[in-house]
């Protein structure tokens, strides 16, 4: 019996292992760093977010959609919770085509909270043409799009070095020791004091490159914080339960000369 | 079916039940007469249930707000998994239940193979699980598909292309199963049909694969046949009943584990990138469960020939019951089938880690060789092995061995004979 649980651990683990030795290309060890929503409470760094928001929205956002968040998600609740009036003052930042209206005509507004994030370019092919042929991935889930997560972005955003004796690089092309082939279109994003916090934070490369993950990670998981809060119940209760069942299970198999 | 008739105590219920016998249905499968010896590897038939049950719910609702639209299908999935209240715990259940079903219909064929439950008289129960087996990859494979990502849609190339190897009408064939001349929304649109409609074959042959078992009864650990009800049996309900509930909850407890703290690590990150038919993967891979049949595929040159390979890796299966040529079913007194079983698992093991690794070198050298082992296995190993393995004693009953160990064959011809004269 003993013999054949290993069995079904290994079974486990092995698929586990499987899964994250899928690429057999070595990619040198991320920068560490510590992140408050992992572990079985992780939760958001709330200021965190906010200060993310604001890189993405003052750096990213220049060249980066985020086209399935809404102005309104800033505002909920596991998100950086910007206060109602504070998420409506950010979307009226903003300008949107709406219409056609009562004649017909398409019209320019200040955009609502149920509207979604604006796009840097109309279309793909915009914004590959401003950036010189390579395409800016859509920023809502980029984090779960990447091996590594939250873990390779932060890296990335500071892995940008000059490149080792003996690399050629063509024009508008950056050595990065993190990226898939160590080439990548974007110039280094950031670099300290490139943006100014409004609370006060003070701006370094690491700071930043570490709050706009965290903006990332959160719009690629919004659900995050629930997510966790109802794991734990679940399953504390299934463990209470299966506790109840086992002893149940005793009590009734004690009537027959069999173990259980 | 049963063993004794039932009368309903109403008068009501006997009225019904003359005229459909559902009552004598549900006496049946509670008193249904199981071996008291099974063991926990036996739970997964109902763990099994579960999943299939789980993933026909969660998939109704996520069906609700899903779009089979080659343009309008990933961003579906994300307002699920934003908008939808619990739309990514639904969408997180049914993605994990899908791995779920398949460790668990793993564990339920390795049961199996370990204890010759596929032997005479259980032919037809274990035929009916492979072709479950068949029709659940085919569902796993098409509900990948289905959010539009990366690896779905350069997934569903690779398959649908698999089919172009058939001489002279392969080409003919990939069209009409694409509606078109590449994977597009035709594509996408037919698969989700049939990703709604295969759950419910399976339904279907679950319920004669459980029919199936009910004419001869459980196999059991022990793997001889045993009388029924008896001294060796104990009434489905409660005692198999509260057993697999016990293992079902601590089943749930991984499941829960995996959609609450690592929903995505038995997926591909690049499948939340959408679907782009101008850019391909670095490594197009498969989800973890098909990774054996993938190795296999690949570690043949030719592509024909590979599609063979992988089909016959499966439906090879089926013919088990007479490549098998033992007369004793449970390993636990096959000496030497013993160690080819544990081999075979870790043949099987190797093939999902090279299947994961790219097709060169020397992953393409180990897969090769497990691959020959695999087919040899069954092939050469089970057909030589019945002939020339000596077995070891098998007890007269189940309650030989569970009461003391050293065989009590006095005590047991005691045992039958109080029984007939009970009779």
């Amino acid at each position: 019996m003993s013999k054949l649980k290993n069995i079904f651990f290994v079974l486990i683990f092995s698929i586990i292992a499987l899964n994250s030795s899928n690429s057999a290309e070595k990619s040198p060890a991320f920068l560490e760093t510590k992140w408050t929503f992992k572990g079985l409470f992780g939760k958001f760094d709330r200021a965190s977010l906010q200060r993310g928001y604001q890189v993405y929205t003052e750096v990213c956002a220049s060249c980066h959609s985020m086209k399935y968040l809404t102005y309104r998600n800033l505002a909920e609740t596991g998100g950086p919770e910007f206060s109602q009036a504070e998420a409506k003052a950010i979307a009226a930042s903003f300008e949107v085509t709406d219409g056609p209206n009562s004649t017909g005509e398409m019209f320019v507004r200040p955009a609502k909270l149920s509207d979604k994030f604006v796009m840097p370019y109309a279309n793909e092919q915009e914004a590959k043409a401003a950036n010189g042929g390579a395409y800016p991935p859509d920023m809502s889930v980029l984090v779960k799009a990447r091996k590594g997560g939250a873990d390779y972005i932060y890296s990335l955003l500071l892995g940008y070095s000059e490149p080792p004796e003996g690399v050629e690089l063509d024009d508008g092309v950056y050595y990065n020791k993190y990226m898939y082939g160590n080439k990548i279109k974007m110039p280094a994003p950031l670099s300290d004091d490139l943006v100014e916090y409004t609370d006060g934070t003070k701006a370094t490369a690491e700071q930043m490159s570490k709050d706009v993950t965290n903006f990332l990670m959160w719009s690629a998981e919004p659900h995050l914080e629930q997510r966790h809060k109802t794991g734990f119940r679940v399953i504390a209760y299934l463990i209470i339960l299966t506790v109840l069942v086992y002893f149940t299970m005793k009590k009734i198999w004690s009537r027959v000369e069999s173990k259980v | 079916m049963s063993d004794h008739e039932y009368t309903p105590s109403s008068k009501f219920g006997k009225w019904f039940n003359d005229r459909l016998p559902l009552l004598t249905l549900a006496n049946h499968l509670t008193d249904y007469p199981t071996p008291k010896n099974l063991n926990y590897w036996w739970t997964f038939g109902g763990i099994l249930t579960f999943c299939l049950i789980t993933q026909i719910v969660t998939g109704l609702v996520l069906a609700m707000h899903y779009i089979a639209h080659a343009d309008m299908a990933f961003s579906s999935v994300e307002h699920i998994m934003r908008d939808v209240n619990y739309g990514w715990l639904l969408r997180y259940v049914h993605a994990n239940g899908a791995s779920m079903f398949f460790l668990a219909v793993y564990i339920h064929i390795f049961r199996s193979l370990f204890y010759g439950s596929y032997k005479s008289p259980r032919e037809i129960i274990w035929i009916l699980g492979i072709i479950i087996y068949l029709l659940m990859m085919a569902a796993a494979f098409m509900g990948y598909v289905l959010p539009w990502g990366q690896m779905s849609f350069w997934g569903a190339t690779v398959i649908t292309n698999l089919f172009s190897a058939i001489p002279l009408v392969g080409e003919s064939i990939t069209t009409w199963l694409w509606g078109g001349y590449s994977v597009d929304n035709p594509t996408l649109t037919r698969f989700f049909t049939l990703h709604y409609l295969i759950p419910f074959l399976i339904l279907g042959l679950v319920v004669l694969h459980i029919w199936a078992l009910h004419v001869p009864g459980n196999n059991n650990p022990v793997g001889i046949d045993i009388k029924k009800p008896s001294k060796d049996t104990v009434p489905f309900h409660p005692y198999i009943v509260i057993k697999d509930a016990f293992a079902l909850l601590m089943f749930c407890i991984v499941f829960a584990m995996f959609v609450f703290y690592q929903p995505n690590i038995l997926g591909h990150a690049d499948n939340y990138i959408e679907a782009d038919p101008l850019v391909t993967p670095a490594h197009i891979v498969p989800e973890w469960y098909l990774l054996p049949f993938y190795a296999i595929l690949r570690s043949v040159p030719d592509k024909l020939m590979g599609v063979v390979a992988m089909l016959s890796a499966i439906l090879i299966l089926a013919a088990l019951p007479w490549l098998d040529t033992s007369k004793v079913r449970s390993a636990v007194f096959r000496p030497l089938f013993r160690q080819f079983y544990w081999i075979l698992v870790a043949d099987v093991l190797i093939l999902g880690y090279v299947g994961a690794m790219p097709a060169e070198g020397l992953y393409l050298l180990i897969a090769r060789v497990a691959t020959a082992y695999y087919f040899a296995h069954f092939l050469i190993i089970l057909p030589i092995l019945g002939w020339k393995e000596k077995t070891t004693p098998l007890p007269l009953s189940i309650t030989e061995p569970v009461l003391g160990g050293s065989p009590n064959l006095a005590a047991a011809r005691s045992d039958e004979r109080i029984e007939k004269t009970i009779k």
